[in-house]
């Protein structure tokens, strides 16, 4: 029974990070709602999006081939693994160890590498604009998005998100610039990474703006759901990895079902709180050209650097 | 006789050389010479395969001296775990390529010769064995010469085209820079060894000696210099992109592989086994230079669209991530942490196996595509997905590999390198500390950049719709390529998978290679997780499971397309939308110069880029021109840098020297009586 | 508050000075370059107070408050009031290659960082491991005199830099004497004003605040 326990959590994990991702999803766009004085759909309007779209015919050009059709069955999947990997109701996962968060991030990269691939098989102007600028932001965010992990793996002595955010729990608080940095990099290319304003409106098919709408413009039924749903649970753990690296106070650190329950609701409430930072965040900014953005990473960049610096000088 | 590595390894060699006195009887009947040859060839390289998977797995080096040679210099020949682990990658490569050749080989039969192919493709494996088995200076570069020559045949192989025949001399001149600077420090490290005639020439002698850093620090730059012209590290690349393309897909294969890896082996050998002298700067340089080539190769990589070049630029990137990797091991040796030299070597070797498996799996699938279409320019193909499933399969697996992607092979070897720079802040030196994890990070660029590169690649050859003018040049089904050609390229991919989730097992194979070179082992922490897990130093710092990662994303994907297939939900195909523009053409589709335009942009000011863009307005309105002209030229900046002045120069000292040339006998006579007058001065 | 916390938040403090010095460096709008010259007072002069309480010499505390009435509040206003004046208060200033810029910066606070390591083996204060920044700081406005044009920015350019040297004086040697530190004040305080009367005198001459327009005034030959 002790074997099969941290099994049991770690299924119960991926259910929370496959149902968790739509109401948050709900969460910012009913905030976002209120903040431009709009009434919302309501918190659930995402399962309901998903379920209509399981339920619809696939429309498909007559010239997409099998990789087209294999992307949003890789993308899910690969998502959900890395869903199973991050800490976010406990630390003691059996799948922790399957990945460390350098390859998480490449985790994201095949799914990134996939979504593009996608965009150009149609061979419509749109889908290559999409992969090709995709690509290029994917390019420039990765590198920043390692450094900032690094900082935090330089204080930690590991790359493992579970023993970082252990260390984190059980060492004496002590305020290091060094995280305050990564911290802001770390937002700055979660923004850049999961689609977000300044970056890449979601809400929008604007053609000279969009990127990853651009790439899956093509997609519809169970395909169309697979990718949003996808969406959704990567913008939910990309927030989940901040938690863990930043803020893991609350994430249960043994197999007591009472730490457990504890651990969920520490994770609702700061999943609230983040919610209503990214959209102080994206109602404050406009979206940026899309050649700003290389500059946008660029600080993203600095900043982690400066993060790595200061953990070599200041502390 | 008892059996052993090395005398299997005999066999291998016998029969290469069986193979090519074969060749005459067969000269008449090319059909059959390619039939006979190339399996005897991949028989051959497989036997060398085994040789060297059991050296390193017996550890015990033997060595032998062979009584032919020049007189007093006999030859020495010696098989370590280092020798066969390098042959092992070899051998692997060359029995695929050798698989897919006689396939590949049969698209010349009727239209030229391939005799000279046959005997320069088999001296050219001959010659890379016998590299990575030579124990003597005198050998080493005699098979570097063999394997140097063939190679040049080989690029010259469709000597009809003027560019091909520039590309071969071009890689001539420098492989025997190379190889000259490459002579001069084995010279200097005989002369160290301060023996007698010639006896300081054995490797054997180099390795009993201790060199002063003077000496050592000659031996070592020369060296560099030399094995980095042959690899292509940048600046000395330049005859890279032009001579690996120009060769047959099956040699470029090996060119790109395997050939890059004997430099790669020289280095290794001659700074950890022969010089065994560790000076922080020598790491630095080598890590500085390293992180250059990698993200120059892989930005020239980007920009091109012909994707025989962009495959070659990307080896150059391949040789810049191995070169961090002996950078770091270097460093790390020199602070005497040996375990973490250990992990960064181990990188290394992980890395050239790897690449010596995707790399030679692209250009062969870049063969393929030649085979198939005879274009080598990505922006006139496109949609071939639907016409060679099996090539496109494959080439997308090689794709993934070589983008550091988990599951398969590429990302572990980066993984290894990221960790070695992670644990570089237990360096004894604050500076240092501070500046290799930024080395990370242009590491981390290079990785994506890669993906960057690969998603063109494929996206622009394989996907959308035919870019070119002409609709596809054959029917729909008639352009897959043949079996051997398919096998070929099979069993590539599939080490790429079983390196990317075997890593462990691979790991404790080839440790002992870095515990004979820096005395570091890693495989006890590597593996102590078991076989699934690969934790490279303490599995609470790092881990990785590569087996679990895949088996994971098979199932989920196959139970959510299970789950989702339950309830009949229809396919409906239709026209592609068009947004109401009735007009699409397949010319409206991204291709691959606009493909890589924001990367162009940004990176736009490391090279020489000129863009024309010319409108022919119409007369009716300014606003809506008739036609549009663009033109655009990328041109490497070290040819300006480096390579013009050099060349002008020697243009310039030889016209200087043509002075000489009067063309009157009397004026030759009095050059030879004034240098005898000037001799007789000095030797009196 | 401990000593300890102490330390910690006056490295904090350190940390985004060093911050405000690169968005100095990148920032194009000149209302935001005053504010963050302001932040950036207001960080020094947090930083001073806490130096001060921790080595207790008090007179850290009127470097401190001094730093927050003219660095924080009368020369950002008088900035804020010739910006109004010379209607320059929207202008965008063009910078050229910010990244470039960064990587410069980057690289100048790995350089400092090398310079100061001997000290900081030396040294025994609390402080000492912020000298790296303070120097850092001072390149960094130096860098920032060198890729503006623009005569004000240069001037903020120049404020921050003499905020860097401040800081090293505190972080070094628990500070100046007072008396040291209260003529720099003034120093600064008429600089200026001077400045003020300069912008002036080259906006009549030259029509606009680019400080490129001076080559004019070399000698043709």
């Amino acid at each position: 029974m002790i074997e099969l326990y941290p099994f049991i959590i770690e299924a119960i994990q991926i259910v929370i990070v496959l149902l968790f991702a739509p109401l948050f999803v709900g969460w910012v766009r009913m905030l976002k709602c209120w903040f431009q004085g709009r009434t919302s759909a309501g918190l659930f309007q995402p399962y309901r999006g998903i379920l209509k779209l399981f339920h619809k015919d696939v429309i498909l050009a007559e010239n997409a081939s099998w990789l087209f059709r294999f992307t949003p069955y890789l993308v899910f999947g690969v998502t959900v693994l890395a869903g199973g990997i991050i800490p976010i109701i406990s630390l003691t996962l059996p799948f922790a160890t399957v990945a460390d968060v350098i390859a998480i991030v490449a985790l994201f990269a095949i799914v990134r590498f996939f979504t593009a691939l996608a965009g150009m098989d149609i061979g419509t102007a749109f889908g290559g604009m999409g992969s090709s600028r995709e690509m290029m932001i994917g390019s420039l965010a990765e590198p920043a998005m390692l450094m900032a992990i690094f900082t935090v793996s330089l204080i930690s002595q590991t790359t493992s998100l579970s023993n970082m955010a252990d260390v984190v729990i059980h060492k004496e608080f002590i305020l290091r610039p060094s995280m305050a940095f990564a911290l802001l990099a770390f937002v700055l290319i979660s923004l850049a990474e999961t689609g977000r304003i300044p970056v890449d409106n979601p809400a929008t098919h604007l053609e000279l703006t969009m990127i990853h709408e651009a790439m899956i413009l093509e997609y519809s039924g169970r395909h169309l759901a697979l990718i949003e749903w996808a969406g959704m649970i990567k913008l939910f753990l990309f927030t989940t990895i901040g938690i863990a690296s930043f803020f893991p106070w609350g994430i249960s650190t043994s197999v007591n079902l009472i730490n457990i329950s504890a651990g969920i609701i520490f994770l609702i409430l700061k999943m609230g709180f983040l919610g209503i930072g990214l959209i102080l965040i994206e109602t404050g900014l406009a979206k940026m050209r899309i050649f700003r953005v290389p500059e946008f990473l660029g600080s993203a960049f600095l900043l982690s650097t400066l993060g790595m610096l200061s953990y070599f000088i200041l502390e | 006789m008892n059996l052993s590595p090395l005398i299997v390894t005999y066999l291998s060699l016998f029969l290469i050389a069986f193979t090519i006195a074969l060749v005459p009887l067969f000269a008449k009947h090319q059909k059959i010479l390619i039939y006979v040859s190339f399996p005897l060839m991949s028989i051959a390289s497989a036997i060398a395969v085994v040789a060297g998977i059991w050296s390193v797995a017996i550890d015990t080096p033997e060595s032998v001296t062979l009584s032919i040679g020049l007189p007093d210099l006999p030859f020495h020949l010696r098989l370590d775990p280092l020798s066969g682990f390098f042959l092992t990658t070899i051998g692997l490569l060359s029995f695929f390529v050798s698989i897919y050749s006689t396939g590949y080989c049969k698209g010349y039969a009727g239209k030229r010769s391939v005799t000279h192919l046959v005997i320069f493709y088999s001296l050219f494996i001959a010659g890379m064995f016998l590299v990575v088995l030579s124990d003597d200076a005198f050998f080493f570069l005699i098979s570097w010469e063999l394997m140097a020559i063939a190679s040049y045949f080989l690029v010259m192989f469709e000597d009809e085209l003027i560019e091909n025949r520039r590309a071969a001399f071009l890689y001539l001149v420098v492989a025997h820079i190379g190889a000259l600077a490459i002579l001069l420090s084995f010279g200097v490290l005989a002369g160290a060894t301060g023996l007698e005639s010639f006896s300081g020439y054995t490797f054997d002698a180099m390795r009993q000696t201790e060199f002063p850093l003077k000496w050592a620090t000659v031996a070592f730059l020369l060296a560099f210099f030399g094995f980095s012209a042959k690899a292509g590290v940048i600046p000395l690349h330049v005859w890279l992109p032009e001579a690996h393309p120009a060769a047959p897909s099956n040699v470029s294969a090996l060119m790109s592989g395997v050939m890059l890896k004997t430099a790669i082996y020289g280095i290794i050998r001659v700074t950890f086994d022969l010089i065994r002298v560790f000076p922080l700067w020598w790491g630095a340089m080598v890590l500085i230079l390293g992180l250059i080539t990698a993200i120059m190769g892989i930005l020239y990589a980007i920009m091109q669209n012909d994707i025989k070049r962009m495959l070659a630029y990307s080896s150059v990137e391949n040789i810049g991530v191995i070169l961090i990797g002996i950078g770091l091991a270097i460093i790390f040796t020199s602070f005497h942490i040996p375990v973490l030299a250990a992990l960064s070597l181990t990188a290394v070797f992980y890395h050239s196996i790897n690449h010596a498996m995707f790399k030679g799996l692209l250009f062969m699938g870049a063969g393929a595509l030649l085979h198939a279409t005879h274009k080598k320019n990505m922006d006139e193909m496109g949609g071939l997905i639907h016409y060679m499933p099996w090539t496109s399969t494959l080439f997308l697996i090689g794709s993934i590999s070589i983008s550091a992607l988990p599951p398969f092979n590429g990302f572990i070897s980066e993984w290894l390198l990221f960790q070695a720079f992670l644990l570089s802040p237990s360096l004894n030196s604050p500076l240092l500390n501070l500046l290799i994890p930024m080395g990370a990070a242009l590491l981390a660029l290079t990785a994506a950049l890669v993906a960057a590169c690969f998603v063109k690649a494929f996206g622009i050859t394989f996907l959308g719709h035919w870019r070119g003018h002409h609709h596809p040049p054959l029917q729909k089904m008639g352009l897959e390529v043949n079996w051997p050609m398919r096998i070929g390229m099979i069993l590539p991919a599939l080490m790429c998978l079983i390196l990317g989730i075997l890593p462990a097992m691979v790991i404790e194979w080839m440790d002992k290679i870095s515990d004979e070179l820096v005395g570091g082992k890693i495989a006890t922490t590597a593996g102590a997780f078991g076989w699934l897990w690969l934790t490279p130093v303490a599995h609470e710092r790092a881990s990785y499971s590569g087996a679990i990662v895949f088996l994971w994303i098979i199932v989920v994907v196959m139970l959510v397309y299970i789950l989702l297939h339950i309830r009949k939900t229809a396919i409906h195909r239709v026209p592609l939308w068009d947004c109401g523009f009735e007009k699409i053409t397949p010319r409206m589709q991204y291709n691959a110069a606009s493909f890589s335009m924001p990367i162009r942009r940004i990176f736009g000011f490391l090279f020489n880029i000129r863009e024309q863009v010319r409108l022919s307005t119409s007369t009716i309105s300014p606003s809506f021109p008739n036609r549009l002209y663009y033109r655009l030229r990328i041109r490497d900046r070290f040819w300006g840098w480096i390579y013009r002045p050099i060349s002008e120069s020697s243009y310039w000292i030889s016209r200087k020297f043509g002075r000489l040339q009067q063309g009157y006998i009397h004026v030759y006579l009095i050059y030879s009586f004034i240098t005898i007058i000037i001799l007789l001065i000095f030797a009196r | 508050m401990s000593i300890n916390l102490a330390a910690q938040v006056n490295s904090i403090m350190a940390a985004l000075i060093l911050l405000t010095s690169f968005g100095l460096l990148v920032q194009r709008r000149m209302y935001g370059l005053l504010h963050l010259f302001a932040w950036q007072g207001l960080f020094l002069s947090i930083s001073t107070a806490i130096v001060g309480y921790v080595s207790g010499s008090h007179h850290l505390y009127i470097s401190s408050i001094l730093t927050l009435a003219l660095k924080v509040i009368l020369i950002p206003y008088i900035l804020h009031f010739l910006m109004k004046q010379l209607h320059i208060h929207k202008e965008v200033e063009q910078l050229v290659n910010v990244p470039t810029i960064m990587l410069i910066g980057i690289a100048l606070v790995i350089f400092s960082y090398y310079l100061t390591a001997p000290i900081r083996e030396l040294s025994t204060l609390v402080t000492r491991s912020t000298l790296a920044v303070a120097l850092a700081t001072v390149m960094l406005g130096l860098l920032m005199m060198i890729t503006r044009r623009h005569a004000v920015t240069q001037i903020i350019g120049f404020l921050a830099l003499e905020n860097g040297l401040f800081f090293a004086a505190t972080s070094a040697t628990y500070g100046m004497p007072l008396v040291v530190e209260l003529g720099v004040a003034l120093d600064i305080l008429i600089a200026a004003f001077i400045f003020g009367i300069f912008f002036f005198q080259i906006r009549t001459t030259f029509d606009s605040l680019d400080v490129e327009q001076m080559t004019k005034l070399k000698e043709e030959d």
